[in-house]
């Protein structure tokens, strides 16, 4: 129980230990001192709540925001002491926000429930007392013996004990871990793979000893003890012999195994990772008004405190013969009145801090949020797969953004590799039809070259066939009649429906390669890799595996040839091997590596050593030594990788295309003309990356290409960047670009941060190259934390890409072929690159503006709420009387106001679509977060008190000192010649007030769909109708029956309606003016755009006139002559206008596709190119 | 079969609706200077006729405004604020030079006279004026101090219903040097919700027995059921003075009705001529530096006389016509270069 409370509230202690010890099917050793460890069960628990600590802790979290709480005290405030207003006021909107939100989480969590039940409730079957016994997956404990099936996902961390096959393999799938689908092998140790029977396992004595449960899915060390005939055999356990739980059996009857990690200790679990929390710009400053607003209220408070008491120090106002003190009041203590007084006006005020901004916000991005995932345009049909998004937190951040930091492979390229030429022995070869020609040699020799492969040739075809970890899948589609045979896939190699699975597209791409071209690599059986090599078999015997990592850059397989020979094959990146190669053409090689990286290919280099068999002894035992140990195995491997991988042959190098997405450079150019920065971020070699770079648009032709390239030293660097930084100085017109590798990069970021931040920031485009992951997620940490402090847009696919989605602002995943773990973490997830452009210039303006105005609106309409009720106070003699009814006062923020803005916060859309994707520095429009800005923000706020001045004196000169509003001839003919009160004083107030912040939003509306009408009218109508109701019945419960009436008095009177119509014409008036005058003295291009929605597509350079200094007259570009006279006037005056401009056009034109209906954009670029 | 090939092919397509899609059929208003200078020209103009409409039905009505405070040695009532007058009565005299048109409504009016503080706005008991006897015994603690005197409760309690304003009034017109009384009506002066609905006498008879055991307010001479002893629809909770003065005044300087005149030679308004007013000067404002006050007024179809709302019309609607030159101006000259 102790131990269950602490793991709830997440402290459980460290382990004792550093390994587990597992006794296989809890045979535990029979002399006595022996103390079971404990281990947690495999209930999995992603829910938050049970049902009995749902009320508790859900209210538990929601006051721990600072806005509830503030709230939950001035309604212990309330209860507490004796204020102007019912505890009910602000309790009953505290509950209304705090239910709302639970009954969210609560849906939620409830989700979670019903998924996490149907996992832990999932059938398992386990080997207990010598037989198989079905259970539900929740009560497997360590050291269960588990039997899987085939197809079934395994439910449970198990060690490989044994498989229906004879060498006591299977493959699996770890698509919905990490994403791979490709066919993985693990393994069992001989001892126990020949347990394939229930009563073999029951006489299975093994323990099994491994490390403590960590997150790492690729990590396993562990060691297992067979007990046979009374001796101990110790074999090595490694990552192949553990099945993940959540991974699947594939190709594989059935297997056994031994959880080693339960429930919330297994792998996946562990990889539950805790979304971070990212804020977004809006909400800062949505924190930033809310503590201004307090500010405001705690002076208001203390302001009426003050003058109260000033007024109270005369007798004749302190205590009027007309309202006298009790002794109570008379006698406490002046301080306790002071502070007393002071809450009480805290409480009056209370409602100026806008209780449901944040539930609103809440419900706006929670439903807002879905318009991404059902966007057409950001439906991939080829894939089948919507945007998805899996945080509505940042919805308005997609607005905001800076800097784009995107990953090549597989994010700007579709990471589809098609295999194009390589290099043999220093002459470069080309595919053509799935025959290999020699460079020079065309395509017009009858088949004849297949015959000129020679020796090398084939040697390397052999080398790419052989060393790689495809596996291949001889699944066939499932037939209806039953015409495959099953056991097709013992002798059907040559069949056509096999398939290769790879890790890595490039494996695969080879692989599918030498199969056209004669060699082809038919499956691995065991230890033995079979290819057929123009038609001969040839079956090689697999010795090591000396699998790739990204430190090495390589991965090598050692084989024993049908010759009986040891050879090992090597393929990796080109710096990752030629430094170890000792012979062949490695001269010629390098030179033909770097063409293939010219042109944007992706080479591999392949090498070959052959081990006479002394070497390979020593070589089997430096690897058997690593891989059994149990400490520090990691480093002992790499040792002996070491050892073995040098002394290579070079054999040659491949070079594999990867095409560039669709509409990459159209994406790329719009994103820059919106004022966004993109920098790539790729591991590729730079030439590489700079090829893929110019061809996807991300440099220019016309760009000056600074290079930062293997600075070796700290000061060669600070020089080069000063030499970098001199250049631009010098040369300002034209656009730079940046290339860096991540070598120079991590010495510029450790001493030289200022310097190089400046030359980047002066570079329209950014190319880093040979960069690591967390190097990439520390170049976004750089520019986030920049003083200008940029929001950043990190967008990738690959686990690489990870910890840079997780840096950035927003994180944006893309759903490609290397598996869905960057999806998984990102915040949103697109399917292509080219989405990116809608989602940011579409849907991140519109909710920009959303959110924008929503903010603001609500600090406006609760000024508008509460200073008249502060104005009250100084025609009151500061006695805290409100002005308004409670049910009013409850009512305002819940009721009366709320649905107009989250209508308008749902489907607002200031320009249309199209025009915003097709003008994409409309985007510049609403950068730096300028409707949160401090200028807009005091706008509204002042607009509020303005207004509520307004519907204060309104309607106190209108009732005046004559409260006599009503006219003989009466709707209520008894009604005669009547005085309004104070309440009807308040009601009239409130009135106007509804009508007036209802009809503000109004104007802010510029999309007017039914829903809009609906809310807009209604709730005007609502308003009425609610009080005309609540008026007109004497309230059974209610203390006071103060509103009796009061509105229907209220309307009854001619003067109080036509007072209405001008105090609300008053109000609105002036910001129409303001608004039709900004309209059209300062126009910003999005409003010049909304006026041109129906105009000819050749305006649609208006956007760029407004950066540029052009302004009046003239449409478009027809008249070149008079735009030249404007430029030589008015362009010296913004010469940095008019660098954006040129900028903007230069890309225009580099653009044709893009824009090519746009004929006048094409025949201005040149002049402004040069005038400029 | 195709088709649901098709659609197993497409599982994850969204739906091609206007809703999901952000593509509802709206009206996309635009405040460009086109759509608002009519418009502004046509409210600035609808506006100026209708304050100049209101500003002449307000000039019309007539208002005497006369104060009888007597702060000033010259003033007739000045000997009542002497301290220790009980029943002092003094008398002002005015005259009309034209006919003041009916019917009058006669007000009066306190100034600095906050009767819109808070613990004076809660000080009563609504379970007492609805007639409920079982609150008689034991008023609310909201009445305060004004809850028992010496031991007794206070029906009605509190300090709105204890402060109720006790000056009375009676007109004479002067006709051929003798007073003539005008007769006052005080029927219908009070909203008829409370006098009909929210205000309730309890049901005995006579109404005294209801009182037994408790005590008038302190500040009054008679108690709640002797309020008008000749007409029993007029007395105890439905007084019609006790209800106008129950409900609370918004603001400090304030007036209210305290009778018409409609009934006899005066039907149709104050003759021109000589009256004289006949104060029985009660209500102390002195000590707070209020001011009292009578107004006769007539009224139009819109109220008493208001100014603000006429000048209001006005000014606004001038605005309007002057921003909508202001615009136009503009729209001539800096108008947008593609709407050329």
């Amino acid at each position: 129980m102790l131990r269950w409370i602490r793991q709830q509230l997440g402290f459980d202690p460290p382990h004792q230990s550093d390994t587990r010890t597992v006794y296989v099917a809890n045979r535990f050793p029979q002399n006595g001192h022996y103390i079971p460890q404990r281990f947690a069960d495999n209930r999995i628990i992603s829910s938050k709540y049970t049902v009995w600590n749902f009320v508790p802790k859900n209210m538990f979290e929601q006051f721990r925001r600072i806005a509830n709480f503030y709230f939950l005290i001035i309604f212990l405030v309330q209860l507490m002491i004796d204020t102007p207003t019912s505890p009910i006021t602000s309790g009953l909107p505290l509950f209304f926000v705090i239910t709302v939100t639970a009954i969210k989480q609560g849906y939620e969590d409830w989700l979670r429930h019903k998924a996490d039940n149907e996992v832990n409730g999932a059938p398992v079957f386990v080997v207990r007392s010598g037989s198989l016994v079905q259970t539900r997956s929740k009560n497997i404990r360590v050291g269960d013996i588990v039997r899987v099936a085939k197809d079934e996902t395994f439910p449970v961390d198990l060690v490989l004990l044994s498989s229906d096959r004879a060498d006591g393999t299977c493959h699996i799938t770890t698509a919905s871990l990490d994403g791979e689908t490709n066919l993985k092998t693990h393994f069992s140790v001989p001892e126990t793979s020949v347990c394939q029977s229930v009563s073999q396992l029951e006489a299975l004595q093994a323990v099994v000893e491994c490390q403590q449960p960590e997150a790492d899915l690729y990590r396993f060390v562990g060691r297992i003890t067979v007990i046979q005939h009374g001796e101990e055999i110790v074999r090595p356990l490694g990552p192949e012999n553990l099945l993940l739980r959540g991974a699947r059996l594939k190709n594989t009857k059935e297997i056994f195994g031994v959880a080693v990690y339960t429930g919330m200790e297994s792998k996946m679990a562990l990889n539950y990772k805790c979304k971070s929390q990212k804020r977004s710009a809006v909400e800062k400053s949505m924190n930033t008004f809310l503590i201004i607003y307090l500010v405001i209220l705690l002076f208001e408070a203390i302001l009426s405190t003050i003058l109260k008491y000033a007024w109270q120090a005369e007798e004749k106002w302190n205590e009027p013969f007309y309202n006298q003190k009790t002794e109570q009041e008379r006698n406490s203590s002046p301080i306790l009145k002071f502070i007393s007084d002071f809450l009480a006006f805290l409480v009056l005020y209370n409602f100026i801090i806008p209780i449901s901004l944040y539930v609103t916000v809440e419900m706006q991005k929670f439903l807002g949020s879905f318009f991404i995932g059902w966007d057409l345009d950001l439906y991939h049909e080829e894939s089948d797969q919507k945007a998805q998004v899996n945080t509505s937190d940042l919805n308005e951040e997609l607005g905001q953004v800076e800097y784009v930091f995107t990953d090549k492979t597989g994010t700007l390229t579709e990471n589809e590799m098609h295999f194009r030429e390589c290099s043999i022995k220093g002459t470069k070869y080309r595919e053509v039809n799935g025959k290999l020609l020699p460079e020079g040699m065309t395509d017009d020799s009858p088949d004849g070259s297949v015959a000129h492969l020679i020796g090398d040739e084939v040697l390397f075809l052999k080398a790419v066939s052989l060393c790689h970890t495809v596996q291949i899948s001889y699944d066939q589609p499932d037939l209806p009649l039953g015409a495959s045979d099953p056991f097709s896939h013992v002798n059907g190699f040559s069949s056509n429906h096999m398939e290769y699975y790879a890790s890595s597209p490039d494996e695969k791409a080879l692989v599918e390669a030498t199969k056209r071209i004669g060699v082809a690599f038919t499956g691995s059986r065991g230890e033995t890799m079979e290819i057929n090599t123009f038609g001969k078999l040839e079956k090689y015997k697999l010795l090591h595996l000396l699998e790739f990592d990204a430190n090495r850059r390589r991965m090598s397989v050692i084989l024993q040839t049908p010759s009986g020979g040891t050879v090992l094959f090597t393929k990796g990146a080109e710096s990752a091997i030629l430094p170890f190669a000792t012979s062949g053409e490695i001269e010629k090689t390098r030179l033909h590596v770097d063409e293939f990286a010219l042109k944007g290919l992706r080479t591999l280099v392949v090498a070959c050593r052959h081990f006479s068999p002394e070497e390979y002894m020593d070589v089997d035992k430096r690897l058997t030594a690593a891989r059994t140990a149990l400490q520090q195995r990691e480093e002992k491997l790499q040792e002996a990788f070491d050892f073995i991988e040098r002394d290579l042959q070079l054999l040659g190098a491949t070079a594999v295309e990867d095409k560039l997405q669709d509409k990459v450079q159209e994406t790329i150019e719009a994103l820059r003309l919106a004022g966004i920065k993109v920098w790539v971020l790729t591991g590729d070699k730079h030439e590489t990356a700079v090829s893929v770079s110019l061809s996807c648009g991300h440099f220019h032709r016309t760009m000056n290409i600074l290079e930062l390239l293997q600075q070796r030293s700290d000061n060669e660097c600070a020089e080069q960047l000063r030499r970098l930084a001199r250049r631009i100085k010098e040369d300002h017109v034209i656009q730079h670009g940046l290339v860096v590798d991540g070598a120079s990069l991590s010495l510029a970021l450790r001493e030289h941060e200022k310097l190089f931040m400046e030359v980047c920031k002066n570079c329209s485009a950014v190319l880093c190259c040979r960069m690591a992951p967390l190097q990439k997620a520390k170049v976004v940490r750089l520019l986030k934390t920049s003083p200008e402090k940029p929001i950043t847009l990190a967008i990738g696919d690959g686990a690489n890409d990870v910890s840079m989605i997780q840096e950035a602002h927003v994180g944006i995943g893309i759903m490609g072929k290397e598996g869905r773990q960057a999806v998984r973490n990102s915040d949103y997830a697109i399917a292509r690159f080219k989405f990116l452009a809608k989602l940011l210039l579409v849907h991140g303006h519109f909710y920009y503006i959303r959110i924008a105005t929503l903010v603001q609106y609500f600090f406006y309409k609760n000024v508008c709420f509460i200073t008249p009720q502060f104005l009250y106070q100084f025609f009151c003699l500061f006695s805290q009387q409100t002005l308004y009814d409670s049910v009013y006062l409850t009512l305002y923020n819940i009721c009366f106001t709320s649905l107009p803005i989250l209508v308008y916060s749902l489907f607002e859309q200031l320009v249309h679509p199209h025009v915003l994707q097709s003008k994409p520095c409309l985007y510049r429009d609403i950068r730096k977060n300028s409707l949160l800005s401090f200028r807009t923000f005091l706008y509204w706020t002042v607009l509020g008190f303005c207004h509520a001045f307004i519907f204060f004196f309104g309607s106190y000169i209108l009732m005046g000192e004559d409260t006599t509003l009503m006219g003989n001839g009466q709707i209520l003919r008894a009604n005669r010649q009547l005085m309004f009160g104070n309440w009807t004083f308040g009601t009239l107030v409130f009135t106007v007030m509804v009508i007036t912040v209802t009809l503000k939003i109004a104007l802010e509306t510029h999309f007017w769909t039914w829903m809009h009408h609906f809310v807009t009218w209604g709730s005007i109508a609502f308003y009425f109708i609610f009080s005309l109701f609540y008026g007109g019945i004497i309230w059974p419960f209610l203390h006071t029956q103060d509103m009796y009436f009061v509105f229907v008095q209220l309307l009854s009177s001619g003067s109080a309606w036509f007072a209405i119509i001008i105090i609300v014409i008053i109000c609105l008036s002036p910001d129409v003016f303001k608004k039709v005058l900004y309209r059209h003295l300062q126009p910003t291009s999005t409003q010049k755009s909304q006026q041109s929605l129906s105009a000819p597509p050749a305006q649609a350079l208006s956007c760029m006139e407004s950066l540029c200094c052009y302004q009046q007259g003239q449409s478009g570009c027809s008249r070149l002559a008079s735009l030249l006279d404007q430029m030589t006037g008015h362009c010296k005056a913004g010469a940095s206008n008019c660098h954006t401009s040129s900028r903007c056009n230069r890309s225009w034109s580099d653009t044709e596709t893009f824009y090519s209906n746009d004929r006048s954009i094409l025949t201005l670029s040149p002049i402004e190119g040069t005038r400029c | 079969m195709t088709t649901m090939k098709e659609e197993g092919n497409y599982a994850n397509r969204p739906s091609n609706t206007a809703f999901t899609q952000q593509r509802l059929p709206a009206w996309q208003p635009m405040l460009s200077a086109g759509v608002v200078i009519p418009g502004f020209l046509l409210i600035g103009l609808a506006f100026i006729g209708i304050g100049v409409g209101l500003l002449i039905t307000s000039r019309s009505i007539q208002v005497l405004e006369l104060d009888y405070t007597g702060t000033e040695t010259s003033s007739p009532c000045y000997q009542c604020t002497m301290s220790n007058q009980s029943n002092c009565v003094c008398k002002l005299s005015f005259s009309i030079g034209t006919l003041f048109k009916g019917p009058v409504f006669f007000y009066y009016g306190l100034t600095n006279y906050f009767q819109n503080q808070r613990k004076y706005g809660v000080s009563k008991d609504f379970n007492q004026l609805i007639g409920d006897v079982s609150y008689f015994k034991s008023p609310s603690s909201d009445c305060q101090p004004y809850q028992r005197v010496n031991g007794k409760p206070i029906v009605p309690c509190g300090a709105i219903a204890n402060s109720m304003f006790n000056d009375t009034f009676k007109l004479y017109q002067i006709i051929n040097g003798k007073e003539e009384l005008v007769p006052f009506d005080g029927k219908g002066i009070a909203w008829w919700t409370d006098y009909n609905i929210k205000y309730r006498n309890p049901d005995y008879t006579p109404l005294k027995n209801a009182f037994n055991d408790t005590e008038k307010p302190v500040f009054w001479t008679k108690p709640a059921y002797e309020l008008d002893t000749s007409d029993a629809s007029n007395n105890g909770f439905i007084n019609q003075d006790f209800l106008v003065w129950m409900r609370r005044a918004a603001l400090p300087n304030f007036r209210k009705l305290y009778r018409r005149i409609t009934e006899g030679n005066y039907k149709d308004g104050l003759p021109a001529g000589n009256y004289s007013l006949e104060i029985s000067y009660n209500y102390p404002v002195i000590s707070f530096e209020g001011t009292k006050k009578v107004t006769f007024s007539n009224v139009s179809w819109m109220g008493g006389q208001n100014e603000f709302l006429g000048i209001a019309y006005l000014v606004i609607g001038s605005m309007c016509v002057v921003m909508s030159v202001v615009m136009l101006i503009v729209y001539a000259k800096f108008r947008f270069p593609e709407e050329d």
